[in-house]
């Protein structure tokens, strides 16, 4: 049985229009799986759904989402949260706003564990102190007693990894989380990532827009438009052989330096006006 | 003349706000350390740096919206360094900027058509209905956005009329500031190909501020490469790109993932 | 896109209506008070003290709202008593906000020693008491309406300029900012036609806000006996007359205060229903 499983998820702003249509993916353990699509195509909702941080204007319509075997759905929402931080966490996108900055940043790791998993506050900091050398940064002592102005964007980055990582979760959902930094950081930044979840056996849901970043670390794939998966595969069969004519479009829209002529086509109107009739057929067929 | 710009020994330093004193005056911190380089009219060039390089701001000085602390700037043989505001004005027409984020750099409060229109006005142009709708038309939007408000379009449309708003002054030079970081790839590649057309169409003179090399290399005939604000690199994109000579272009080039899983990324 | 906007406008739309409604008749009402008040404010009738409202036994008819201890119509008093607060409202209202938004305006956009010199000027400002600074100007200028209105100015200026120039600040930082300056646009030129449309919403938010603690800090000098003559009729006059007999008479209390508080409550509702319907980017 997969670790994440989601069902026919279909979400939507309350009393307005569908956000996801039916999605279905499944992410095993120790497996990353990318999540891309354009800006709105709903590859973040699906992130926020499973860890059950949708807004409120929003509302999830039909779908089970089991994560490691149970119906998040059908839980009460105490009972949900509880099991969604034992076992979930997230990496965000901005590190500058993600940590409090008026907190220092030792208890922005360990609170968590103490407030929410009943760790002792000696073992929490212990286990903060052994993630942050993990993520290679230096003298973490000294990190844990500063406040987050005091530190670089790629050194946050690397402070809410460690905080991610650190109740050994099972899932963990990176919220296109290197797209603030700079390229040379956001190499060392995924290895980082990369590296711990596949020394922890940890399931990842990546959530990005750039096909470039989803060919380093994923290993499953699934293309979303308007809130509809059209195409589910590997990465090894997505870039040498999409099935779906959008994702060979987005892939072809991809500039590769390595190929001045390669890339930067615009999606066809074409490819377009096929992908919105699938996504008006999937809606005609749900509203009779 | 075959340049149209001329940087010599440009330096550039702006108050540092991370370290304000309680008595006296702020620290300065300096952003730009002597740059020499020259653009050719006609030429695409890019400038690529990490973030703190300067790049931003060696856009800005470029266009004055910064004045320099130290060097010099000459644009079509004329030293625009420090000229005053009032002496830049009739200059303004010729040198355009386009900007990163085009929600913040179109007025929300003015319709699409008058933001086109308005910088036309202040040169004293004539015949500006037909100017815009021209300027429309070369970017590809419909009359009709004219009298739109920007918040009702999307990020590759707002950014089209930013390159209108530019090139409706049919400026020599045009500074673009990152101009599609925040686009979906294929809105990306829209706006790319309309600039390299309008590039060769209206023979302009174009500087392309990018993080990313992948979009310079398809776009630009030169590339400056800035690291720590001094210029590491500054060569023919062929050249550049086949063989970097800079150990801080070979770590840019390295650490770019293209979108290929047999590329070795380690 | 479609979102919870067409919601927010729909209730916008609601309040917009109400508040206009209510303060619309208040303004007809004023304007045509000889007219629309059905006693004359001011005569008195001792045989006909304390009289109760229309709906209450022993009441008189005519007299809707009841009389108060000297036999005058409670509903004519509140009518040419909207005369004076209205008056205070509007006048008071427009010239604190011109005062305070134009050097906040100046201030933030045009920074340097301009803004050192209006913020150093709002900071001594407000380390004034604003309460005793107003008894003080009541008390050299003498009573009345003028002093009033140069009370409320004088004092709540600073409001408006701390305000409009943290906007102006930011809304200077903005590109598009940048973007005029690159076309060529000149200071005053980029405030005026860049700054000001975009500060506007905040101003008109702020100026009906003025307007409703116009209308409170009259009716507190009214009240305290520091308005206009206490022959003229005003909300804070009625209120503190009504005081004295809140057992015998409660309308002379209760009536006055609810047309207040309802014409406070219109105004702030009339500035953020505004903001809402005609701010096209709707924030």
């Amino acid at each position: 049985m997969s670790f994440l499983d989601i069902r026919g998820l279909s979400v939507r702003l309350k009393k307005g229009p569908a956000l996801l249509r039916r999605v279905s993916l499944q992410v095993q353990a120790a497996e990353v799986r990318g999540l891309v699509g354009e800006s709105g195509a709903g590859k973040s909702m699906i992130g926020k759904a499973v860890l059950g941080i949708l807004p409120p204007s929003v509302e999830v319509s039909e779908g089970e989402i089991f994560l490691d075997g149970v119906d998040l759905l059908r839980m009460a929402p105490s009972e949900r949260r509880r099991k969604i931080g034992a076992v979930a966490a997230l990496i965000p996108q901005d590190p500058l706003t993600a940590l409090n900055p008026s907190h220092r940043i030792g208890p922005q790791i360990t609170d968590r564990l103490v407030d929410i998993l009943g760790w002792t506050r000696a073992r929490a900091e212990a286990r903060a102190l052994e993630l942050l050398a993990e993520v290679q940064i230096p003298d973490p002592a000294r990190v844990m007693r500063s406040y987050p102005h005091e530190l670089s964007g790629g050194m946050r980055q690397r402070i809410l990894i460690a905080s991610a990582f650190a109740a050994e979760p099972k899932l963990i959902v990176a919220d296109e989380p290197t797209t603030a930094l700079d390229v040379t950081v956001q190499k060392q930044i995924l290895r980082l990532i990369a590296g711990m979840q596949a020394r922890h056996g940890t399931a990842l849901l990546f959530v990005t827009h750039d096909l470039g970043v989803v060919s380093k670390v994923c290993q499953k794939l699934s293309v979303l438009y308007s809130g509809l998966v059209v195409e589910d595969t590997s990465v090894a069969e997505f870039f040498t052989a999409p099935r779906h004519p959008y994702s060979a479009a987005l892939l072809a829209a991809t500039p590769k330096y390595t190929d001045p002529l390669a890339g930067l086509n615009p999606v066809p109107d074409a490819v377009i006006d096929a992908v919105r009739a699938e996504v008006a057929a999937f809606d005609r067929m749900r509203h009779g | 003349m075959a340049d149209i710009y001329t940087i010599e020994n440009l330096r550039l330093s702006l108050a540092n706000m991370t370290e304000r004193r309680f008595f006296g005056a702020t620290p300065q911190l300096e952003i730009l350390k002597g740059l020499d380089f020259s653009i050719p009219r006609g030429a695409v060039v890019g400038i690529v740096g990490g973030s703190g390089s300067g790049k931003s701001t060696l856009g800005r000085a470029l266009v004055r919206l910064l004045e320099p602390s130290g060097g010099a700037i000459r644009f079509d043989g004329v030293d625009i360094t420090h000229l005053s505001e009032a002496e830049l004005r009739p200059l303004r027409r010729r040198f355009q900027m386009i900007f990163q984020d085009p929600m913040s750099s179109l007025n929300p409060r003015h319709r699409v058509g008058t933001i086109i229109a308005e910088p036309l006005r202040l040169h004293g142009f004539d015949a500006i209905p037909a100017r815009v709708a021209r300027a429309l038309d070369n970017v590809g939007l419909p009359q009709a956005f004219a009298s739109r408000y920007p918040h009702e379009l999307s990020g590759g449309q707002r950014q089209r009329v930013g390159i209108a708003r530019a090139i409706a002054l049919e400026p020599d030079f045009i500074l673009a500031d990152e101009i599609v970081s925040g686009l979906d790839v294929s809105s990306q590649a829209q706006v790319l190909n309309l600039l390299e057309r309008l590039v060769a169409d209206l023979g302009l003179t174009l500087a392309f501020i990018s993080h990313d090399l992948s979009v310079i290399r398809r776009l630009c005939s030169r590339v400056i490469v800035l690291h720590h604000g001094r210029i590491v690199e500054n060569r023919e994109t062929g050249a550049l790109f086949a063989a970097p000579e800079a150990a801080y272009t070979r770590e840019l080039l390295d650490a770019i993932p293209l979108p290929d899983p047999a590329q070795a990324w380690a | 896109m479609v979102d919870g906007r067409s919601l927010t406008r729909r209730r916008a739309g609601a309040r917009l209506w109400l508040s206009l409604t209510w303060l619309g008749l208040l303004c007809l009402a004023a304007l045509f008070a000889p007219w629309v008040a059905p006693k004359d404010p001011l005569a008195q009738d001792l045989f006909l003290g304390r009289l109760p409202p229309f709906w209450v036994t022993g009441a008189e008819p005519g007299y809707y709202l009841g009389t108060d201890s000297l036999g005058r119509d409670v509903l004519s008093r509140i009518i040419h008593g909207g005369r004076v607060a209205l008056m205070v409202a509007l006048i008071a209202g427009v010239a604190t906000c011109l005062l305070g938004a134009t050097l906040g305006l100046l201030a933030g956009f045009l920074r340097g020693w301009v803004d050192m010199l209006v913020s150093r000027f709002i900071d001594i400002w407000m380390a004034f008491p604003p309460v005793l600074f107003s008894i003080l100007l009541i008390a050299v200028m003498g009573p009345g309406l003028w002093s009033i209105i140069l009370a409320i100015v004088v004092i709540d200026w600073t409001r408006f300029a701390r305000v409009i120039r943290a906007e102006a600040m930011a809304q200077g930082a903005m590109d598009y900012v940048a973007s005029a300056r690159v076309a060529g646009r000149g200071r005053l030129g980029t405030m005026v036609r860049e700054i000001l449309p975009n500060v506007l919403p905040t101003v008109v938010v702020l100026l009906t806000l003025e307007m409703g603690i116009a209308v409170i800090v009259e009716a507190i000098l009214s009240f305290v006996n520091l308005s206009i003559s206490t022959d003229d009729p005003t909300w804070g006059g009625m209120i503190a007359e009504g005081r004295t007999s809140i057992h015998q008479a409660w309308w002379v209390l209760v009536f006055p205060l609810i047309t207040l508080f309802l014409t406070v409550l219109a105004f702030s509702q009339l500035g953020e229903g505004l903001k809402d319907r005609f701010d096209p980017v709707l924030r």
